[in-house]
């Protein structure tokens, strides 16, 4: 190197850099504020969900109820005769079902939204969740059995599998998701659910029809023990990874390649992240239908409240959905005295104009679109 | 020097396009590596196999022996970090959000204890420590360059990959990065980067390696291989190789003469 070229640099280059600052404080404040009011909100609309219905309970009884229910003498009897025996088998079962398929959508939805990159994806506008229904409504029409109570479940699972990589197929260009790309995707996979969903609304007899429309409105009426057992370990294991790959999916937010160069083995991620989207769909899809925008709603709300990292993101999100369903739930049988509103459809009731401001909002965004 | 990156007869095809032909390319410890060449040279081409991004069709890439295929990603990405033209982040994260996720590839290990003193050194570095509260989609183009530069820096790799990091700086910012690399190179790392501004990488580079269409035609010490007579032929432009009267330093210029501007007006 010639001495003209370092006194050259030496001339050109600037002073060392300045002294590194303080690093703005992480938003733990906030993050334990959400997780607080969620945590306390959930706990109080458990127990005013489970105490409203025709049979009305106080929460004083629902909570004496569940204590002696797990072998503690604690708190007032139910007062009703029938009002221990209601709440056991009607009422609790249907509200931890709240929960779990709250939490399993608003989970999905957060998880999907990191692999896709795209706020806008939601395994109910994508068609995952009708991809789920249409195998489930399959084995409702043709009587299947093959795994006992699992096969409504397993058929699920399944259906939504092959959705979700069928829009992950479809849907994806150069690493990134197209927000026009993505919706008119989910059209199109929605649109041929909603046709075998037909058919076999055809094929199945007065019952199996009956149990088919139902599910394509949504509902959490007549939930029993036995399909939350079902449905809380796929939850469970389902929110569990997707905690897991919680990290891994904020690295992705940069794009692929930055991701793998950052460490990321972006093929299996993906892989997982669909696996885990199409289980917590499945698990939320297979006994009460489809619950639409749940996936949308919460994710983004949880977004603007502490930012978008995921490590906060996942978990607040499934708390935040198990309280929107609940809370949905509770209006969805009370609104209406001696009726029941089919809770997918009051979802969707909020959840479409809630989703054309995000669309709107985002295409005034600079590149928007992308 | 044992190189650290060796890349030999590395070839990259896609259908009926030959991108890399033949191409020989050592990267060495406390060098300043730069990349010129038209578009379409394969500069990109050559910095994704030595990121190891793309297995080139025909030769090898190796690290200090190692082929580079092997090594599992989680220890290629403690190794080098590279810095893509474009820089994207799908959700609204925070200026240091993004900067600590650079340190992800030391999560566990012993040296996340510095994770605080890294990405704040990091945002010093390159000059968005006053940035690190804003969300980075609020940003402008030359500040997303340099906080996508803060997190390769916090990443610190051995290895620096930067494609153009240069062409959204201004003239300050420029010169600023092309510091960074030396100094990363003096401090026993190396740097290879990709440039399209001729003055700045005779001004920076220890060596400098001329690619046009897939093959390298020149690779040596800036003096040697910025001719007027090479650059012209690659270019296919009249460009000027001068002394500066001061320093005595190399000059490149394009000629943005008479020629053009007749053509322009013909």
């Amino acid at each position: 190197m010639s001495a003209a070229v370092e006194q050259q640099r030496a001339d050109a280059a600037p002073a060392p850099s300045p002294a590194p600052g303080p690093l703005p404080p992480a938003r733990t404040g906030r993050v334990t504020a959400l997780f607080t009011v969620l945590a306390v909100t959930l706990g109080v609309l458990a127990v005013v969900s489970a105490g409203s219905g025709q049979l009305h309970v106080p929460a004083s009884e629902v909570l004496g109820a569940l204590a002696r229910g797990v072998g503690l003498d604690l708190g007032p009897e139910p007062a009703h005769p029938h009002g221990y025996t209601a709440l056991w088998t009607v009422r609790f079962p249907r509200v931890v079902m709240a929960v779990l398929v709250g939490a399993a959508l608003a989970a999905a939805g957060a998880v999907m939204q990191g692999v896709f990159g795209n706020p806008l994806a939601e395994p109910g506008v994508v068609g995952v969740s009708s991809g789920a229904a249409v195998a489930a409504a399959a084995t409702i029409a043709l009587g299947l059995t093959a795994f006992g109570p699992w096969t409504t479940a397993a058929a699920a699972f399944v259906g939504g599998l092959v959705a979700t990589f069928v829009v992950y197929a479809m849907a994806r260009a150069g690493g990134r998701t197209e927000v026009v790309t993505l919706v008119l995707t989910g059209v199109a996979v929605n649109a041929v659910c909603g046709a075998g969903l037909a058919l076999f609304t055809f094929l199945g007899d007065t019952q199996a029809r009956e149990e088919i429309v139902f599910w394509q409105l949504g509902s959490l009426n007549g939930t029993r023990w036995v399909y939350v057992a079902i449905v809380a370990p796929l939850v469970v294991l389902g929110l569990v990874g997707a905690i897991v790959l919680a990290r891994r999916l904020d690295l992705l937010a940069l794009g692929e390649r930055p991701a793998r160069h950052l460490g990321v083995d972006v093929e299996r991620l993906r892989v997982v992240a669909v696996v885990l989207v199409a289980m917590l769909t499945a698990a939320a899809v297979a006994f009460c239908g489809i619950i639409s925008f749940v996936g949308l709603v919460v994710p983004h709300l949880v977004r603007m409240a502490v930012g978008p990292g995921h490590r906060v993101l996942v978990p607040a999100s499934a708390l935040g959905g198990a309280v929107l369903l609940l809370a949905a739930d509770l209006v969805a049988r009370t609104v209406v005295p001696y009726a029941e509103l089919p809770i997918g459809m009051l979802t969707a009731l909020v959840g479409g104009p809630f989703f054309l401001w995000l669309v709107y909002r985002t295409r005034r965004q600079a590149g928007g679109w992308a | 020097m044992n190189p650290l990156l060796t890349v030999r007869g590395a070839g990259v095809r896609i259908g009926d396009a030959t991108l890399l032909d033949g191409v020989d390319v050592a990267v060495r410890t406390g060098e300043v590596l730069v990349v010129v060449g038209p578009n379409g040279a394969g500069k990109s081409t050559l910095l994704s196999v030595l990121a190891g991004d793309r297995a080139p069709d025909a030769g090898t890439v190796t690290w200090q022996g190692e082929p580079l295929a092997a090594v599992r990603p989680g220890e290629l990405a403690r190794r080098r970090a590279v810095l893509l033209q474009e820089n994207r982040v799908a959700f609204p994260f925070r200026v240091v959000d993004v900067v600590r996720m650079g340190r992800a590839p030391w999560e566990g290990s012993s040296s996340a204890d510095r994770d605080d003193a890294v990405v704040a050194a990091a945002l010093a570095a390159a000059d968005v420590t006053h940035l690190a509260a804003r969300r980075f989609p609020t940003l402008s183009g030359g500040e997303k360059a340099r906080v996508s530069l803060a997190r390769v820096l916090a990443q610190e790799a051995r290895l620096l990959l930067l494609d153009e990091p240069t062409a959204a700086l201004d003239v300050k910012h420029q010169t600023r990065v092309l510091a960074q690399a030396r100094r990363h190179a003096d401090a026993g790392g190396a740097a290879v980067v990709v440039l399209h501004d001729l003055p700045l990488a005779a001004a920076w580079a220890d060596r400098v390696v001329v690619l046009h269409r897939g093959a390298v035609v020149a690779d040596g010490a800036p003096a040697d291989v910025l001719t007027s007579a090479l650059l012209t032929d690659v270019y296919d432009h009249t460009v000027d190789v001068l002394t500066h009267p001061v320093t005595g330093a190399l000059l490149v210029l394009p000629r943005h003469g008479s020629h053009e501007r007749q053509e322009v007006a013909s």
